[in-house]
């Protein structure tokens, strides 16, 4: 049956024959195990096509859904964490695989006549590796993606002539935003995979072209590419997919906050194969920046480009091309300087992370609920009203509520505050009755503050409240504590013309209130 | 047909090759199928749901006839949640007994009408009709209509999950 189908498939198609031809492809004696990479880097880019279609699935393309929908990834989905964890750490093993690629190729001298345009379309390969990163870098819409791009897109509008252009292409000319969102989405997702896939198929077409490049002194009769070599590739791709999925595991990839433009204590670093760039920028001030931003960079990516034509000597071993591994050492050691430099200066950004973990069921309580509870606790009403004694909640009426708080009550509380805890003795929900103990105590407070200060006149919280003012779930992910703690004494200076009242809290308060914000759930 | 010339015969060494090759190529194949498929496929993590919706004063329906009922309800819509407009039909038998219909026919989804004409819910799309109380009188629907649970309190009707219906 099956030898039935393949005849016809063969006959129909010619597949058959097409793949035997490509397995049996003779390679030379020399060839081994240093050779895999360039399989590796193959095995990478379709990892990273797999991964980045699965999030795509689940993903809103446009700046003011990205960041809940990518939250909702990683929060709601299965394996979700996971996927981006594999997508994140691909790209960065992607270019650390190409560039591997390339050492041994200039090691090995396999660059040289008759495989220069090999050499130049694999060029051309790592820099749309890098495109990948640099457009795939905006697309979570965190501080870190937009501020990241803010640099980027003044970096290229710094090009002579071409500068108002390049951003205009890139949707950046009134700043970046939904515009640059979208052209950097459209790039990643239709013209790089595109190009990538049609420059991978020249690049492996000439390869087979010239054939694998055989070491300085083999002159042994030549082997196929199956099965030795293939096994030698399997084994390396499996093994770069273990470190992989590793990574994705057990180094989790935050989320930042939504990206905020106003957001001034933000301190933008680019990722870290790019940090070079970044430190290399810092040498160069005033109008010598551009050298720093723009001509080395272009200049080093054409000496690149045209390294098979700048060493043209025929001699292939290593102990006969001093100069040259004296560059690709100089090179491989100038940018892991540069990149070192770069870490080590590295701001930490505190509190930009936002919580990936899924809300407790008393976050989610309505303000006068965890009011009531903070309340209930200052209060001792446990040591009558725990379980199995006398329920707390009551069908009876105001004054009777009231007059028994009065009475009864231990802690501290004012009336206004002992007015919270009458009204929910009779209002109390069965999720607040089950979380009497589970709510943390600084968010309590801050809800109590909260319902003091009628906070819900203006706002709303978990449903409850009124809509004069913004909704105060996700608040802490849209501003940050020092815009919020700013915003509390003097709101005219940050939001101008807002109806909202100064509240010159303690400090005590304020922390209490920063906690209450930061336990909502967006 | 390939020339079977370039094909060396089978060592175990070759044999080795082979079956490490698919070996650890299925593993991966596997481990990123298995998480697509988890990834996908398994619902994703439950978000509080509305739990019992007033929606309305029952006293305002009359009994015996079939009403149709508009009100808002949370919908849960992958990263979005929001809230929006829900129907439901509703019979009062008495003040004490209400159904509540689901106001898609059991067909294929459309939403279907109340006829006084003919006592009957008719579906403008396969013309499927159900008697008064949801069951299938004609046309293909292949089970009486959905109901929501139902809850009353002091005169307010309230509105659960919707159950899909066993009964023709």
């Amino acid at each position: 049956m099956i030898p039935k189908v393949l005849n016809w498939l063969e006959e129909r198609t010619g597949l058959v024959s097409g793949l035997h031809h490509a397995l049996y492809e003779d390679i030379p004696a020399s060839a081994g195990w240093h050779q895999v990479m360039g399989s590796v880097a193959l095995f990478s880019f379709m990892t990273q096509v797999f991964t980045g279609i699965m999030l795509a699935m689940n993903y809103a393309p446009t700046a003011t859904e990205a960041h809940t929908s990518l939250k909702y990834i990683l929060t709601e989905l299965t394996g979700g964490q996971l996927m981006r964890g594999l997508h994140h750490w691909g790209a960065s093993m992607m270019v650390i695989i190409v560039v591997l690629h390339m050492i041994q190729v200039f090691v090995w001298g396999a660059y040289k006549k008759p495989r220069e345009a090999t050499w130049m379309v694999g060029v051309v390969l790592l820099l749309i590796t890098m495109v990948f990163g640099l457009t795939g870098y905006l697309l979570p819409w965190d501080n870190r993606a937009y501020w990241g791009t803010v640099v980027t897109t003044q970096i290229a509008g710094q090009a002579p002539v071409l500068g108002p252009y390049i951003q205009q292409l890139m949707g950046a000319s009134n700043g970046v935003g939904a515009l640059t969102f979208t052209r950097f989405y459209s790039v990643h997702v239709m013209i790089l995979p595109l190009l990538m896939v049609l420059l991978i198929m020249l690049h492996v077409y000439l390869v087979r072209r010239h054939g694998v490049a055989p070491a300085a002194d083999d002159n042994k009769p030549k082997k196929k590419f199956f099965p030795e070599q293939v096994f030698k590739d399997t084994v390396a791709i499996f093994i770069a997919f273990c470190i992989l999925f590793a990574l994705a595991i057990f180094a989790k990839v935050p989320l930042g906050r939504l990206a905020d433009p106003t957001d001034t204590a933000y301190i933008p670093r680019p990722e870290w194969y790019f940090l070079f760039l970044f430190q290399t920028l810092k040498y160069f001030e005033g109008p010598l920046e551009i050298v720093g931003s723009l001509v080395l960079p272009n200049l080093a990516l054409v000496v690149l480009l045209l390294v098979p034509f700048i060493d043209r000597g025929p001699a292939i071993k290593t102990a006969k091309r001093t100069y040259a591994m004296v560059v690709v050492l100089l090179c491989t050691l100038g940018w892991s300087a540069l990149t070192m430099a770069a870490l080590r200066n590295a701001p930490t950004n505190a509190g930009d992370e936002i919580s990936l973990e899924a809300p407790e069921p008393w976050q989610e309580l309505p303000p006068d609920q965890l009011a009531g509870i903070g309340v209930f606790r200052k209060e001792g009403c446990v040591q009558c009203h725990s379980a199995g004694k006398q329920p707390f909640k009551t069908a009876r009426e105001m004054d009777w509520v009231t007059d028994h708080i009065k009475e009864k009550h231990v802690g501290p509380s004012p009336e206004n505050q002992l007015r919270i805890l009458a009204s929910f003795s009779r209002k109390a929900s069965d999720d607040a009755i089950k979380n009497m103990t589970a709510a943390a105590q600084l968010p309590v407070e801050g809800a109590i503050f909260y319902q003091v200060n009628q906070c819900g006149i203006c706002h709303e919280i978990n449903g409850v409240g009124m809509k004069t003012g913004p909704k105060l779930n996700g608040v802490i992910v849209r501003r940050t504590r020092e815009w919020l703690t700013g915003h509390f004494i003097d709101p005219q200076k940050y939001s101008p013309g807002t109806p909202m009242p100064a509240y010159k809290f303690s400090p005590n308060d304020m922390e209490r209130m920063l906690a209450y914000l930061t336990s909502l759930p967006e | 047909m390939p020339d079977n010339n370039d094909n060396l015969p089978e060592t175990p060494r070759r044999s080795f090759f082979t079956a490490a090759i698919f070996g650890l190529g299925g593993i991966i194949t596997a481990a990123l199928g298995g998480l697509a498929g988890g990834y996908l496929l398994i619902p994703p993590k439950a978000k509080k749901k509305d739990g019992w919706i007033t929606v309305g004063d029952l006293t305002h329906i009359p009994a015996n006839k079939p009403a149709e009922l508009v009100f808002q309800k949370t919908r849960v819509d992958g990263w979005k949640v929001t809230r929006e407009k829900a129907t439901a039909w509703i019979l009062k038998k008495s003040d004490t007994e209400v159904i509540a219909f689901s106001p898609q026919c059991t067909h294929l989804g459309c939403a279907y009408h109340w006829e006084d004409g003919s006592n009957t819910f008719i579906c403008p799309c396969h013309t499927s009709a159900f008697s008064p109380d949801g069951k299938v009188l004609s046309g293909p629907a292949p089970r009486a209509l959905d109901r929501y649970d139902v809850k009353l309190d002091s005169g307010k009707l309230l509105l659960g999950e919707i159950r899909r219906s066993e009964q023709a």
